[in-house]
C-alpha cells in the first residue's frame, strides 16, 4: 500500500514545487541582481584568482601551468614574510589600544554620571567619515621631525625628536596611532551601544543580592558583551591585515619609499596589502600576486576563525 | 530585528542612572571628565590643525614652535593649488570633487533601488530555495574582496570598463549588505495586509513595490544612503587600481596624486585634505542620529 502510494505522492509534490517556482516569478526577479552581479564580480573573480595562482602570467601573454611554484616561492620570498610581520604586527598593535580604550570610553559615557553624552558620542565619531588618504597626509605632517606638533609635545616631556617616518623603528608606531586615532571611536559608539541593550533589571538583581560593582562587570556586564566584543574583534581583524592606503602615504614620503620600493626604510612599514599591489600591478606578475591575495585570505580567515574558536564563544552556547 | 535593537536602546538608560550616581565621589568625577575630554580633544586636534595648516605658508608653519592659529595664506594656497592642479592634471579641486559626487551620488541611488527591492523579495515572499539563498548570500560578506582583485581588475579591461566610471559604480549596487540591512527593515515595518489589499485591487507586484514599500522604508533608506555615499567617496584601492585619467579622478586618488606635487607646500595639501572632508561631515552633522545607528547595525543585535 504505501509503495504504491509514494511515486505519486513524489510526482504531485515535484509539481507542487515547480508551480511554487513559476507562481514566485516576482521574489526571484527582485532578488535576482545580487546572485547575477556577485557571480560575475565575486565568484567568478575568486575561484579565477585560485586557478592563476597556479600559473603564470603577464596579463598579455599566454597563461602558463607552474603548479605550487608560486607558492613555494612566496615561502622562499622574504620581503613577503616581512610584510607579513609587518601586517601581523600592525594587527595587535592597532586592536589592542583601539578596542581597549573604546571599552573604557564606552563603559564611562555608559556610566550614567555623565552629562553631553550625545555630544560625546558624535565627537569620538568623527574620524570615521574622514577620508583615510587625507587623515594620512594630515599625520603625514603631524609626524614631522624638526617641525611636526607630535615631537614639539614630546620635547615638553624630555623626550629628543624622533623619526616617525624615516627610521624602521617607529613607522609600524607611527601607522598604528593613525589608526588608533580613526577607529576608536566607532568600536566605543558600538560598545556603547551593547551595553545599553544590557536590561538593567540584571543589574539591579545584583545589587538586591548584594553583589560589589566589580563582580557585576566581570559577571554580568563582560560576559553579555561578549557577542559585540568578537564583532568588533574580527571587524578590527579583517580590517588591520588589509591595511593600505595609511602605510602607503606615510612612507611614500620617506627615504626609499618608492614606487618600486614601497615601505620605507628597510620596509618596515611594507604591509601585505601594499606588496601584492606592488607585485601585481607594478610587476604584472598576476599568478605571483594572486597566490600572495590567497595566503592573505587564509591569514584573514585563520585569525578570524582562531578567534572565534577559541577566545570569542559567547556564554549561551 | 535593527528597529529593534534602537528602540531597546532609546529607552534604556533612564532606568538605570539614578542607583548607581552616587558611587563615585567628586575627585571620581572630574577624572572621568578628564578622560572623556582628554578623547575628544585628541580625536578634533587632526582637524583643527589641517583647516589651521591650510591658511599657513611654509614659512611660518615650519617653525618651532609649530603654529596653532591661522594666518594669512588661505588665499594664496587657493589660488596654488587650482593653477598648478589644473596645469599638471588639467582639471580642478571642484572638477574632482564633481566626479566623487556623481560616481558616489549614482552609485547610492543604484544601492537605494536594487538593496530595497531584494530587500522586499527576501522579506515578503514565501518561495522555493528562499532560506538557502538567503544564507548563501550572507556567507559572502566572509570572503574579503581582495582575493580576487586581480581578476577583477583584468575582467574590467576586458568589458573595456578599464579607465572609465563604471567600475566603481556597476559591481556592487545589489551588495549582500544592502539586501541584508532593507531585509530587516522591511520584515519589521511593512504591514503585509497593505501588500495584500493592493493585490486584491488588481496592483502590479513592482507598483506595490514603488508606492507602498518605498514610502514606508525612507529611514532605512536614508540611513543606507549615507553609508553607501560615505564609503564610496573615501574608496581609494579600487579607484586606484582603475582611474588613469586625471580628468576622471575621485577625491581619495586625486588628493594622493596632490600630495606627490606638492611635496615642501604642507598648506596646499592641507586645503585639499579640508576641501574633501567637509561635505562629509556636513553631512554627519545633520544626521549624526541615523548615522550612527546604521554603522552599528549589526553589532548588537546578538545581545
Amino acid at each position: 500500500m504505501a509503495t504504491a502510494s509514494i511515486p505519486s505522492a513524489k510526482r504531485t509534490k515535484n509539481q507542487e514545487l515547480w508551480h511554487e517556482i513559476r507562481r514566485s516569478f516576482w521574489p526571484y526577479l527582485f532578488i535576482s541582481p545580487f546572485f547575477i552581479l556577485y557571480a560575475i564580480f565575486g565568484l567568478f573573480p575568486n575561484v579565477y584568482a585560485l586557478v592563476l595562482s597556479f600559473k603564470e602570467w603577464d596579463g598579455l601573454s599566454e597563461q602558463r601551468w607552474v603548479g605550487f611554484q608560486n607558492y613555494i616561492r612566496l615561502f622562499q620570498d622574504e620581503i613577503w614574510w616581512k610584510a607579513v610581520f609587518n601586517t601581523v604586527w600592525l594587527m595587535f598593535g592597532t586592536l589592542i589600544p583601539q578596542l581597549s580604550l573604546a571599552f573604557i570610553l564606552a563603559f564611562i559615557l555608559n556610566s550614567g554620571y555623565i552629562r553631553f553624552k550625545d555630544a560625546f558620542r558624535t565627537a569620538f565619531f568623527t574620524p570615521v567619515i574622514a577620508s583615510s588618504v587625507a587623515m594620512a597626509i594630515v599625520f603625514g605632517a603631524l609626524f614631522g621631525t624638526r617641525f611636526g606638533i607630535l615631537n614639539y609635545l614630546l620635547s615638553y616631556v624630555g623626550i629628543p625628536p624622533i623619526d616617525w617616518l624615516g627610521s624602521a623603528m617607529w613607522i609600524k608606531p607611527a601607522i598604528a596611532l593613525l589608526v588608533i586615532w580613526r577607529w576608536t571611536g566607532y568600536n566605543t559608539i558600538i560598545y556603547l551601544a551593547g551595553l545599553q541593550s544590557i536590561p538593567s533589571d540584571l543589574y539591579e538583581a545584583a545589587k538586591v543580592d548584594g553583589a560589589k560593582q566589580r563582580d557585576i562587570f566581570w559577571h554580568i556586564t563582560l560576559p553579555l558583551m561578549r557577542p559585540v566584543i568578537t564583532f568588533t574583534v574580527i571587524l578590527s581583524i579583517i580590517g588591520s591585515l588589509q591595511l593600505f592606503e595609511e602605510p602607503l602615504l606615510l612612507t611614500a614620503g620617506s627615504a626609499g619609499g618608492s614606487s618600486t620600493s614601497p615601505g620605507g626604510t628597510d620596509q618596515a612599514g611594507l604591509t601585505t596589502l601594499m606588496y601584492i599591489y606592488n607585485a601585481s600591478f607594478q610587476y604584472v606578475k598576476f599568478g605571483y600576486g594572486s597566490a600572495m591575495s590567497f595566503a592573505l585570505f587564509v591569514l584573514i580567515f585563520g585569525f578570524s576563525f582562531f578567534y572565534n574558536r577559541f577566545l570569542g564563544r559567547n556564554l549561551t552556547d | 530585528m535593527a528597529s529593534v535593537t534602537r528602540d531597546a536602546v532609546k529607552s534604556r538608560p533612564k532606568l538605570r542612572v539614578s542607583k548607581r550616581d552616587r558611587l563615585l565621589g567628586p575627585v571620581g568625577m572630574v577624572v572621568l571628565y578628564l578622560i572623556l575630554f582628554a578623547g575628544a580633544l585628541a580625536t578634533a586636534f587632526p582637524f583643527y590643525w589641517m583647516v589651521i595648516a591650510s591658511t599657513h605658508r611654509s614659512s611660518t608653519l615650519l617653525v618651532v614652535p609649530p603654529p596653532i592659529l591661522p594666518s594669512h595664506a588661505l588665499s594664496m594656497n587657493y589660488e596654488e593649488l587650482m593653477s598648478r592642479l589644473y596645469l599638471t592634471s588639467g582639471i580642478s579641486i571642484w572638477g574632482i570633487m564633481i566626479n566623487s559626487l556623481i560616481v558616489s551620488g549614482s552609485f547610492t541611488l543604484l544601492v537605494l533601488f536594487f538593496c530595497s527591492l531584494g530587500g522586499y523579495g527576501f522579506a515578503k515572499f514565501r518561495f522555493p530555495g528562499r532560506e538557502v539563498l538567503f544564507m548563501l548570500m550572507l556567507a559572502t560578506m566572509m570572503i574579503p574582496n581582495v582575493l580576487g582583485i586581480i581578476p577583477s581588475f583584468m575582467l574590467m579591461r576586458w568589458f573595456g570598463w578599464f579607465d572609465t566610471w563604471w567600475p566603481l559604480i556597476i559591481p556592487g549596487i545589489a551588495n549582500a549588505f544592502g539586501f541584508f540591512w532593507m531585509r530587516q527593515y522591511i520584515e519589521g515595518s511593512v504591514p503585509t495586509d497593505l501588500m495584500d489589499s493592493a493585490r486584491i485591487d488588481g496592483a502590479h507586484e513592482f507598483r506595490i513595490y514603488w508606492n507602498i514599500v518605498l514610502p514606508i522604508i525612507k529611514p532605512a533608506l536614508g540611513a543606507l544612503a549615507i553609508l553607501t555615499f560615505l564609503g564610496k567617496w573615501n574608496e581609494y584601492f579600487w579607484p586606484l587600481l582603475i582611474l588613469k585619467n586625471t580628468a576622471l579622478f575621485t577625491i581619495p586618488i586625486g588628493l594622493a596624486s596632490l600630495r606627490n606635487l606638492y611635496g615642501q607646500e604642507i598648506g596646499v595639501q592641507m586645503l585639499g585634505a579640508t576641501i574633501a572632508i567637509v561635505p562629509m561631515m556636513i553631512i554627519f552633522f545633520l544626521s549624526a542620529r541615523q548615522f550612527m545607528s546604521g554603522l552599528t547595525a549589526g553589532a548588537v543585535k546578538g545581545v
